[in-house]
């Protein structure tokens, strides 16, 4: 079972990783959002897998670790403020300059380089 | 008073100023004047015990863990230069307050001075080095804003930064070998650091230490080849001038030479250095201060010059070297600064510093001509004034004083040196004041009020009074030689007199006069052959050297940082890797502590769909309506996950937020493009692809590992579970962790989540207050629209369950303390209903309806969350401490109160604003100009059905 929940974690790790790694702002978003789940499950997994023992105080013998628990609560809806925000960005981006790719472009011209960087310092 | 109370009365009295600036200049003026006057004379209460030989101390722990404490320390010296400090300082605010004019912002100008003020007094009075370092620094950054004070001059921006640039790579250098010396000594506190003098020479860290060293004291006090950010200096108001380059800013270095005077001095590294240093700008300052036009500018290399004249006295050596030093110390300060408030009061009179403009002053304006000429004599070295009696001593002390093996090398150059300082000194005078009163100065001078010359004027009766009676400066200047010296040597007996007999020393100033008034009668032929001549411009050199500096920077810069995230994600992960590959092999893994758990059909099922989702999601994720749908997928079996492994607050949470999240990126993919087109080459999204596979195995060894063993130290989770129900009178340890024992986290995050949701509202008002906004409104929608976006079937429906919902949100808030559920799943919950209204109905039919502003809802929840923890104080419990009772009123059963919910009530309003603040800004940008906003709930109503078959509009 353990090994199912580590290669659970490193599919959506190593998916996450790769559409990160993607050009246009939507894919980014998405592996953005598998490492998310990918962080999730494994600090959850740090308190150790249980079955069937959920942290509700009852008469029973064991309970699972309930810290990793409350920890996770607070990151998913944290994820969720921070998934809005990038996407919000995303979508400036895109509005503004009809263009959703991630990089820069390239700038062949390090003169024009230099100048914008005159006029921000201004 | 005590020493605190000086040091820090002038950061304090630094915010005055500011707000004194509209109450007039008279005001700003005297609250800064007093809160100068006040320093000193709290300082001057300490004169007795210090004039006795005592040492005052005044001192408190502050980071004992690194040495660093507030150690104060008022000896002789410190008091010298204190007494300098704030006294020039109280002349130089009354000269500034007629100075400025009344374009100047004096508010700001008086609390860049205070501050100065106040660094400067830090210096003199630390006695800890790592606290006199944060002072030392304080004089450069507050010096650069005095410096540049005239920001629309561009030589006094360019001025002021190269002051810093210089004095701020010394302040680096300085910091090195402080922290060296220190480590030398065994001890950070000034005090213990003067007593180890054999141990830290005896040290292989002297000479790196001693190199650091001089090169802060170096590039603070203008030593050459450092010397040349001085004059730039100069841009700045003079009284600016007057002050940095008198008393202050650059006897800052000389101060730390003659501070660390009895652990540095004495070996042959210090001597050769310093001496050197000292005597070569002495004559370079002197020689190129004589061909200076502008007044300022003579003073300021002439500056340069007499300061490398204290140096080389410190590098000597030898007590009656510092001793003249000492006295030269106080001397300059006092006719230096005289003169530069002359300078000021010229070029205020007659618009010009030029001295080739100026010339026959001494009729027009008398004071100033006295003033300015005694000062300048005294510079030259004339008998009766003070100048003469050090510049005397100086001279004496060079026929002692063997460089390089030459007897006469320190001497000669000591005679041609006084000859150059004599001759620009004459030059001042003659040349300004003297010759034929001209008809072309821009402005036709006058003497000033007395405000502007009663300063230079005070400065020059010490002046005068030195000169004529010696004696009266000799014990004090005694006094402060031996807490120079410390502990190595003893003041030398000498006595201040005007006549010390036909000495050799007597003939040296002769022949420097004498040659200083045939230079001056030779000066024209000489200035002709000083412009021919071809000479570095350190300016140039230093704009060269920036240049240099910052295209190096560009270069490694660019290349590293060129824009492509894509490449700093793989970096990035790489690296992460490769450290993980190296801890795992050089690290110790212990053996397993716990057997698997045996599989069920269940979890592999499960497993396979996730797996499969996943690995569609990768190679589909192009489609991008697709890649929402296998998100989703993803998320709801990690629900199921949570179910499956005891966690249902977790699952119930994640599955709410999945629909939040989908609704949210739905919003989002109607603006963005559908698909994601191919771009990059297969070898590119191999080298991902082996990027990402490297990072998933190692995140899935780690998590493997991880869950077969214990944790290095005991988790506290027991703790939790044994008390949350006796301390936090709830059964759902979960979620008595998030409302009680660890509230506070949980009220930032949902300040946090608030902040976010603002953000994005933010963001919202940007675009649509741009030229986005034309774009947005006269969009046209890449895909067909439903005819009928506003069905009546969904309409009703959500209206119907909408009670429904909000009873099922607010079942599970309640029950949240004691089963899964509270504040965080109601509030997805309620938004969820919320949003569902906003679907069915449309944009424009919902916002008609909503009574609160999203925002005020996200603020009411913080609001309350914060109450409920500050409500704990008024029981003298600290923040956030929670209670509970039971309480039972008939008919019901007997039931909980618990503060908890109060604070889990701001959680899920909090919550529910930030998501539909989030959402609804979303959905504003939808909106478009061709197609009104209905009013109506359904494009097709019954109710509304006139009979007559109607187009349903088109859209939203």
């Amino acid at each position: 079972m353990e090994l199912l929940v580590a290669s659970a974690i490193g599919i959506l790790t190593a998916a996450g990783i790769y559409l990160v790694q993607r050009l246009r702002t939507f894919p980014v978003i998405i592996g953005v959002s598998l490492l998310t789940y990918a962080v999730n499950v494994f600090l959850f997994a740090s308190g150790r897998l249980t079955i069937a023992a959920p942290p509700i105080l009852n008469d029973a013998e064991t309970y699972t670790d309930p810290l990793p628990q409350a920890l996770v609560l607070t990151a998913i809806v944290i994820s969720f403020g921070m998934t809005a925000v990038v996407v919000m960005m995303a979508l400036g981006a895109y509005l503004g300059a009809d263009d959703d790719h991630v990089n820069e472009p390239a700038e062949s011209d390090p003169a024009k380089r230099r100048s914008q960087d005159r006029e921000d310092a201004a | 008073m005590s020493l605190f109370l000086v040091a820090l009365l002038p950061f304090l009295g630094a915010l005055l100023p500011g707000l004194m600036n509209s109450a007039g200049r008279q005001a700003c003026a005297g609250v800064t004047g007093a809160v100068t006057a006040a320093a000193l004379i709290g300082l001057l209460t300490n004169a007795p015990a210090v004039l006795s030989g005592q040492v005052v101390r005044a001192g408190i722990d502050w980071l004992p863990g690194i040495g660093l404490n507030v150690n104060l320390m008022l000896d002789p010296l410190g008091f010298f230069f204190a007494c300098l400090i704030l006294g020039i300082g109280l002349l130089i605010i009354v000269y500034a307050r007629f100075y400025l004019s009344r374009d100047d912002n004096m508010g700001e100008f008086f609390t860049y001075l205070l501050l100065f003020q106040g660094a400067m007094v830090g210096i003199v009075l630390s006695d800890n080095i790592l606290m006199l370092l944060i002072f030392w620094e304080l004089t450069s950054l507050s010096s650069f804003l005095l410096i540049g004070y005239w920001k629309h001059l561009p030589e006094g921006r360019q001025g002021a930064r190269m002051a810093l640039t210089v004095t701020g790579m010394g302040g680096l250098a300085l910091i090195g070998g402080m922290l060296i010396l220190g480590q030398a000594a065994g001890s950070y506190d000034l005090s213990v650091i003067l007593e180890r003098r054999d141990v830290i020479q005896a040290s292989p860290l002297y000479v790196p230490a001693l190199l650091l060293i001089l090169l802060g004291c170096f590039t603070k006090s203008a030593q050459f080849p450092f010397h040349f950010w001085l004059p730039h200096a100069m841009a700045a108001p003079t009284p600016v001038s007057a002050y940095l380059h008198s008393a202050t800013m650059v006897k800052a270095g000389i101060f730390l030479m003659a501070r660390l005077w009895p652990v540095l001095s004495g070996t042959p590294e210090w001597f050769v250095l310093v001496t050197g240093a000292g005597l070569l700008t002495m004559v370079l300052g002197a020689v190129i201060a004589l061909f200076k036009h502008d007044l300022k500018a003579l003073l300021a290399f002439s500056t340069v010059s007499h300061l490398g004249l204290i140096t080389m006295l410190l590098g000597t050596g030898t007590a009656f070297g510092a001793m003249a030093a000492v006295f030269h110390i106080l001397n300059h300060a006092t006719f230096k600064a005289a003169l530069f408030m002359s300078a000021g009061i010229i070029d205020h009179a007659a618009h010009t510093r030029d001295i080739r403009r100026l010339g026959g002053l001494r009729r027009l304006m008398p004071i100033t001509f006295v003033i300015a000429t005694l000062g300048a004599l005294s510079m030259a070295g004339i008998p009766f004034l003070n100048g003469f009696l050090s510049k005397e001593m100086m001279l004496e002390e060079t026929l002692h004083t063997t460089l390089f093996g030459t007897p006469w090398l320190v001497p000669v150059l000591a005679v041609i040196g006084s000859l150059f300082s004599a001759a620009y000194s004459f030059r001042l005078i003659a040349h300004t004041f003297f010759g034929p009163a001209r008809d072309d100065y821009p402005e036709t001078p006058h003497d000033p009020g007395a405000g502007m010359w009663l300063p230079p004027a005070i400065l020059i009766v010490p002046v005068v009074a030195i000169g004529v009676a010696p004696f009266l400066a000799e014990p004090f200047v005694r006094l402060v030689t031996s807490a120079v010296l410390g502990t190595t040597a003893v003041a030398p007996d000498v006595h201040f007199k005007i006549w010390h007999g036909l000495v050799p020393a007597l003939w040296m100033s002769v022949a420097a006069v004498t040659g200083a008034l045939v230079l001056l009668a030779l000066f024209a032929p000489a200035l002709r052959l000083w412009d021919a001549a071809p000479r570095p411009e350190a300016k140039v050199i230093f704009d060269r050297i920036i240049a240099a500096a910052v295209a190096a920077a560009r270069a490694l810069i660019q290349p590293l940082h060129d824009g492509a995230f894509t490449r700093y994600g793989a970096i990035m992960v790489a690296t992460v890797t490769a450290a993980g590959v190296h801890a795992w092999s050089t690290g110790t893994v212990g053996p397993a502590a716990y057997d698997m758990m045996p599989l069920d059909a269940i979890a592999i099922a499960a497993w396979l769909m996730l797996a499969a989702a996943t690995l569609s999601l990768v190679f589909l994720h192009r489609n991008r309506l697709l890649s929402l749908i296998l998100l989703g997928i993803v998320g709801l079996i990690v629900s199921i996950g949570f179910v499956y492994f005891s966690a249902p607050d977790l699952a119930l949470t994640q599955f709410t937020v999945e629909v939040v999240t989908t609704i949210l990126m739905l919003l989002a993919l109607n603006f963005l493009p559908n698909t994601t087109p191919v771009e990059s080459t297969v070898l590119r999204r191999t080298r991902d692809a082996v990027v990402a596979v490297a990072g998933g195995l190692g995140a899935m060894a780690i998590a493997y590992h991880y869950l077969l063993r214990d944790p290095v130290a005991e988790s506290i989770s027991a703790f939790h579970l044994a008390n949350s129900y006796k301390g936090g009178g709830g059964t759902n340890v979960v979620n008595v962790i998030l409302v009680d024992f660890r509230g506070f986290d949980t009220f930032g995050e949902i300040i946090v989540l608030g902040i976010a949701a603002l953000l994005i509202y933010a963001l919202t008002e940007a675009l649509l207050d741009g030229p986005i906004r034309a774009r947005l409104l006269n969009r046209k929608p890449d895909q067909p629209r439903a005819g009928d976006i506003h069905p009546l079937m969904m309409v009703v429906l959500t209206r119907v369950i909408m009670p429904v919902v909000l009873m099922v949100g607010f079942y599970i808030f309640l029950r949240g303390h004691n089963d899964p559920g509270g504040g965080f799943i109601a509030g997805l919950i309620v938004s969820i209903a919320v949003v569902m209204q906003y679907m069915a109905s449309g944009f424009s039919w919902a916002t008609a309806r909503l009574r609160y502003p999203y925002h005020g809802v996200i603020g009411t929840g913080v609001l309350v969350a914060g109450l409920t923890g500050m409500g704990s104080w008024f029981f003298g419990k600290p923040f956030l401490t929670s209670d509970f009772a039971y309480v039972r009123i008939p008919p019901f059963e007997k039931f909980e109160l618990a503060t908890a919910a109060l604070f889990d009530l701001g959680v899920f309003l909090a919550v529910v604003g930030a998501v539909m603040l989030s959402l609804e800004s979303f959905s504003r940008l939808a909106r478009r100009a061709h197609v009104p906003d209905s009013e109506h709930a359904m494009d097709i109503d019954p109710s509304r059905d006139t009979g007559e078959p109607t187009r349903p509009a088109k859209g939203v």
